[in-house]
């Protein structure tokens, strides 16, 4: 069994029902895959599967992926108006129900867009509030918004992952975790890289410069 | 981590004077935090359960099926039932948070969401009725939250993993252990209580209608609610339930493993399953939505 780490993780989360999985989790999912793609979509395509697909509705997890979406916490009480905020803030949403295959019971899969610029964002509500992203474009990926993160989207030279280690370390921060993944071997990979502190934005900076990083991303705790 | 064991907690608390303090202790310890800042975090946890309380008993909050909503309140005007007084406000508080719940309100996940409402119910009322203060209130989150971690290190506390029991179940040995030390019982009698409430919900399926968390799971607020009073009368009396809190809790763990899937939040057996609970979601199934049809 899981080690309870608080009597907070008992006590908690503070949040707007009705399910901490189908609705606190999936604010949560919302709120990491915004922060992924860097900013407020201004379309958001919204696949709901399994257990969010056939009970979602009713509890209200639609409306709680968009209201991450929109930058909303877990326990706001606006949630509940999350699409009337998302046509005031012009952000076009579209829910739909969908087999994704061989994942979690509680699975989105969120495409959000500006313009033609679109990435695919999959993710599940695991229980109790969390959530692991486990998609994100192209690659398989594993963040559950704990952790401030670092994602690297590179070219898959060798010596990438130690330059950026290298850089991280300089600056003083911890790596908590990090993974790595790739299309195929020479081609475009993707690291995600979880420190104990925001990185600062010299810092990443730095990072952004290597040849061989294309895109990289800050993504806050949430 | 939390204490894992009841034995733990017990011995600490002998140590630090009472449960409340010894879950103190081990959360500063834990977590970094001042006793201060924890002590912080749970008065907002208990302005969160005194303002989702009032909200459930004006009787305003319906979920969005329209499966419930509106009983808190006819609890908290009623007269002439047997349980009038003190028990029935804190049925009633407890089916009022769990009716804001249900409606995309804001609560305080105890253990859960399906279950939030009973913490609230049994100790802002008891709490109310005694005149004791916000202090003592956050001890008895304290303890609760205690008591809570050490059934969580045995089975994951949702429907999913072991059923009702572990949300419901949970939620009213919580309340039970934490209110007889509010009351004044000792930390044994804190775990007798938490024993004889836990060992009256044993079994206890999770079987949602239309798989939302409305019904059964409003009412089964109410129900341990009045479990977690009897357990917390029979404790300050001196009852003993000759089973240890860690055996019970191991209990309840081995039957959630026993419990069969279709009694685990799937909707796919016990009340979920019967005619009536049929008919009221037939025609509910979610359709795919779009935002402009809405």
């Amino acid at each position: 069994m899981a080690t309870t780490r608080s009597i907070f993780d008992i006590l908690g989360p503070v949040m707007i029902g009705p399910s901490s999985s189908h609705t606190a989790g999936a604010v949560r999912l919302g709120l990491l895959a915004r922060a992924i793609f860097g900013r407020q979509p201004d379309a958001a395509v919204i696949t709901l599967h399994g257990s969010f697909a056939s009970t979602g509705r009713g509890h209200g997890t639609d409306l709680a992926i968009v209201a991450g979406l929109l930058g909303m916490r877990p326990d706001d009480h606006e949630i509940v108006r999350a699409f009337q905020h998302a046509a005031e803030a012009g952000m076009a949403v579209r829910i739909v129900n969908g087999d994704l295959g061989a994942v979690h019971a509680n699975t989105a899969l969120l495409t959000l867009s500006v313009g033609e610029t679109a990435v695919e964002i999959q993710g599940s509500s695991v229980g109790g509030g969390e959530v692991l992203i486990t998609h994100i474009g192209r690659f398989e990926a594993y963040a559950d918004g704990r952790m401030p993160l670092l994602i690297v989207e590179h070219a898959d030279l060798p010596g990438e992952i130690a330059s950026v280690t290298r850089i991280i370390s300089a600056s003083g921060a911890n790596i908590a975790q990090m993974r790595v993944s790739r299309t195929r071997r020479g081609a475009e990979a993707l690291m995600l890289i979880e420190t104990d502190t925001p990185l600062p934005a010299a810092t990443l900076a730095e990072i952004e410069s290597l040849p061989g990083v294309m895109r990289l991303r800050a993504v806050p705790a949430v | 981590m939390a204490y894992e064991t009841f034995a733990e907690l017990l011995e600490a608390a002998c140590e630090h004077g009472s449960l409340a303090r010894a879950a103190l202790a081990q959360e500063v310890v834990e977590s970094g935090e001042s006793a201060g800042a924890v002590r912080a975090r749970l008065t907002g946890h208990l302005t969160v359960m005194r303002d989702a309380v009032e909200f459930g008993l004006n009787g305003t909050a319906r979920s969005r099926s329209g499966l419930v909503g509106g009983d808190a309140a006819r609890i908290d005007a009623a007269q002439g039932g047997p349980l009038d007084g003190v028990a029935s406000r804190a049925i009633a508080a407890a089916v009022a948070v769990a009716e804001v719940n249900a409606s995309m309100g804001r609560v305080v996940a105890a253990p859960t969401g399906g279950a939030s409402g009973v913490l609230p119910g049994v100790l802002l009322t008891l709490a109310d009725e005694r005149a004791l203060g916000d202090d003592a209130i956050v001890d008895a989150l304290l303890a609760a939250g205690a008591i809570g971690a050490v059934i969580a290190s045995r089975t994951n506390l949702s429907g999913a993993a072991a059923g009702c029991q572990a949300e419901i179940g949970a939620g009213a040995a919580m309340a039970a252990g934490a209110a007889t030390e509010l009351l004044g019982g000792t930390p044994e009698q804190s775990g007798h209580a938490a024993s004889l409430a836990l060992q009256g919900l044993l079994g206890l399926v999770c079987d949602p209608v239309g798989g939302l968390v409305e019904v059964p799971c409003v009412m089964r607020n109410a129900t341990g609610t009045a479990v977690a009073l009897s357990a917390i009368q029979m404790a300050l009396a001196g009852v003993r339930f000759p089973i240890p809190f860690d055996q019970v809790a191991d209990a309840l763990a081995s039957v959630g493993r026993a419990l069969p899937v279709s009694l685990r939040e799937t909707a796919t057996g016990g009340l979920a399953i019967t005619p009536a609970a049929r008919a009221l979601v037939s025609g509910g199934a979610d359709p795919a939505t779009d935002i402009s049809g809405r």
